[in-house]
């Protein structure tokens, strides 16, 4: 089924997406926003640029955008995939619980902040590029992987993982990170975590089109939580 | 040190001559303040670890237990009082944010108790409720301003979603990791049977207890424990929680030691990690950033629920509820600096924030003027003690209630105000399992059930008495109160005259 968000609205789109028991093919998106709000089956491709709150609450439905996206992509996302050809706009995967995420572009502020995971349900984050400040800020859980394919610089920027206190990153980079907080620690990533995150990897190689080999050129340093209550020194009971 | 010695301030006074050794009060003290001396066959007590929660009391089968207030004192000093003193040995020791619980104990004024309510006399009769029909049913939601019709001149079906309550009183957001699993079955049956809505908090929904979903409001708050689609679609409401009267502006921050079990599963992170809920959503930094969350709730839920945006009460509160009520949202929650709290900050729980009745008079007034009140209706907590604090809420202009303190007490919290320490010896703020299981939920949920009727019966008869048949027309009734002891300024705000005016 065709659609043009910008003739439908958001309200109307998301009606048609709904009741459609096919696959979505949507043109003509000028920033409509909430598109794919919890869809739980179905592949939804847009052609154009996506608002706000793109596929939140996702429960097992694929999204593919052909364009950019905007912010808070996969918010509290569920289950399922969100591949976007370009580059995606702040709070990516806020509080993500599940499914997958792939940007070939960059990333705003706040990737991937507060996502969780519970036994075998792991969320992913890929980005392709950069992504902004605040990367995985108050990580709880899951997987968030940053390959900075087009830069020589660190591929994230300032207070990566504050307050993190579950889940891993992964960030590709010669460069050594800035200004981590102290809730953080690092380590160059040893063969044996790469290969746990190679699926991941392969699957990012093939969505995108670029060589393995690419991707793997570079060092990956790993990032996990210091301790898993950060503040419990802080309180003391009155 | 012994600097760092204070002195407990309650006192365990055991009569020996009642006491049987029976150990009752060993067992039931989660704090470990009775023990019994075998070489002397006597019980003895540590005061120092004694919260004053009157557990052993309640439970001792021969009377021989009481508590009472240390009159061991600092020398007296109007300005440098003891709880000042110590609190400062405390943190010189730790180093340590103080940590409270439940409501503001400070004495800062309560207006309801300067509030009086109006009754009938000669020409304008009073209702008998229980001869008479008296309506204490409320609907909460957005109320269109106009009526539409079609070509047909038919009148077009537009109402927006509404939650239907048989009494205006809702048990606020307590989350299940806050409370223990009894205690939030006792509010969910309760809720059920009385035809009213608790609220999951933000913590997310056990799985037993989906099949209660029409009497329960779901929270989303900045940690987004728990939520996913089902759990959005189950419920009646959903609340975006933005504050919480007895910590305004804080986040929220659940010990890795009470994540456990189901704990762990219904909030989705691991086994003995905290939860944390940052102070603001991340993305929400403006009405217009709300606005976006409202919306794509509402998306998720293809416009059949509510939505419900929690503040608590702080200075420009009425501004803020402006901007809620224009931001789609269906009601707006506020709750005053009294309300209760699982832990929080001691000096943000009594410093932070103004008194529920002056937020509910200002916001419910702002919404009037700016011709937009019925964009919304108007729930305040924090705290309503009784059933005469509802009727005043309502006749000062809000629609409904939240309960939470109160709802406790009547599960059994004696308000020791140690939450946080997690080990209640109520069953209620705990997940020690061998504590959970000392509040029974088929107790507990019929305790609830009793208060709520009993509340119920004296809303009609305050009603009666001022011969008014129905909340609706109480509402934001301000002739119906007057005050006692309030300055000008005081009644300005409140919209209510002086007695004897």
């Amino acid at each position: 089924m065709k659609l043009s968000a910008h003739e439908l609205g958001f309200q109307a789109l998301n009606e048609k997406i709904h009741s459609s028991k096919e696959d979505v093919v949507i043109n003509e998106c000028f920033g409509e926003r909430f598109i794919g709000v919890g869809a739980s089956s179905k592949t939804i491709t847009i052609n154009g640029t996506p608002g706000n709150a793109l596929g939140a609450y996702l429960d097992g439905a694929a999204i593919i955008v052909n364009g950019n996206a905007q912010d808070a992509v996969g918010d509290t996302m569920n289950d399922g995939k969100i591949i976007i050809y370009g580059n995606a706009g702040d709070t990516l995967g806020y509080a993500m619980r599940g499914g997958k995420i792939f940007v070939k572009g960059n990333s705003g502020y706040r990737t991937g902040i507060h996502m969780k995971e519970y036994k075998e349900k792991r969320p992913v984050i890929v980005v392709g590029g950069s992504t902004g400040s605040f990367l995985g800020e108050y990580l709880a859980g899951g997987l968030i992987i940053v390959l900075g394919l087009d830069t020589d610089e660190f591929p994230a920027g300032y207070f990566t993982g504050t307050g993190m206190h579950g889940g891993e990153m992964f960030i590709r980079s010669n460069k050594t990170p800035i200004s981590l907080p102290k809730q953080v620690s690092i380590n160059e990533a040893s063969q044996s975590d790469i290969r746990r995150i190679e699926d991941n990897l392969a699957e990012f190689s093939k969505v995108f089109d670029i060589a393995m080999d690419e991707i793997l050129s570079k060092n990956f340093y790993r990032l996990i939580p210091n301790a898993k209550n950060p503040y419990k020194q802080l309180y003391t009971e009155n | 040190m012994a600097i760092d010695y204070i002195y407990p301030d309650y006192e365990i006074v055991r009569n020996y001559d009642r006491c049987i050794n029976c150990r009752v009060c060993e067992r039931q003290c989660a704090n470990e303040a009775h023990e019994y001396i075998e070489s002397s066959n006597k019980m003895v007590s540590d005061d120092s670890k004694c919260v004053n929660c009157h557990r052993c009391v309640s439970l001792c089968p021969t009377r021989a237990l009481k508590i009472v207030k240390s009159d061991h004192t600092f020398k007296t000093n109007a300005n440098w009082e003891g709880k000042s003193i110590k609190e400062i040995y405390k943190q010189a020791e730790s180093g340590g944010v103080l940590l409270s619980s439940m409501g503001n104990p400070e004495n800062y004024p309560v207006y309801f108790d300067k509030i009086l309510i109006n009754a009938s006399q000669v020409t304008n009769p009073s209702i008998d409720p229980l001869r008479e029909p008296m309506e204490t049913r409320v609907y909460l939601g957005a109320k269109p301003s106009k009526i539409e019709r079609d070509e047909n001149s038919r009148i077009k079906r537009n109402l927006p979603p509404h939650v239907m309550l048989s009494m205006p009183v809702m048990f606020s957001a307590m989350s299940y990791g806050s409370l223990s699993y009894n205690a939030h079955e006792s509010l969910a049956r309760a809720s059920a049977e009385l035809g009213i809505l608790y609220n999951t908090g933000e913590g997310g929904l056990h799985e037993n207890l989906y099949k209660y979903g029409k009497n329960t409001i779901v929270q989303v708050a900045s940690g987004r424990f728990g939520v996913h689609k089902k759990y959005l679609s189950s419920a009646a409401a959903i609340e975006i929680k933005m504050g919480q009267g007895a910590k305004p502006g804080i986040g929220g921050h659940l010990p890795g030691k009470k994540i456990v079990g189901d704990i762990s599963r219904t909030r989705m992170i691991p086994e003995g990690t905290d939860a944390i809920s940052p102070a603001p959503h991340h993305d929400i930094y403006s009405i217009e950033d709300l606005r976006q969350l409202v919306y794509s709730l509402k998306e998720a839920t293809r416009y059949t629920k509510p939505v419900i945006v929690k503040i608590a009460a702080v200075h420009n509160v009425s501004a803020i509820a402006s901007g809620i009520a224009r931001s789609g949202a269906d009601i707006i929650a506020i709750d005053g600096f009294r309300g209760g709290t699982g832990a929080a900050p001691t000096r943000i729980r009594d410093h932070v924030g103004i008194p529920i009745e002056l937020a509910l008079a200002s916001v419910d007034k702002r919404l009037r003027d700016e011709g937009i009140r019925d964009n919304v209706s108007i729930v305040v907590g924090g705290s309503i003690r009784s059933s005469a604090d509802i009727v005043k809420a309502i006749a000062l202009g809000a629609d409904c209630v939240y309960i939470g303190t109160a709802a406790l007490i009547a599960l059994g919290c004696h308000l020791c105000r140690s939450c946080h320490s997690g080990k209640c010896n109520w069953g209620i703020a705990t997940q020690r399992e061998d504590l959970v299981k000392r509040l029974n939920p088929n107790i507990g949920y019929k305790r609830l059930v009793n208060l709520m009727t009993a509340w119920q019966h004296e809303i009609m008869e305050m009603m009666g008495g001022m011969g008014i048949n129905s909340i609706e027309s109480l509402k934001g009734n301000r002739l119906m109160l007057r005050g006692v002891g309030l300055n000008e300024k005081e009644l300005e705000i409140l919209g209510i005259k002086h007695a004897g005016e």
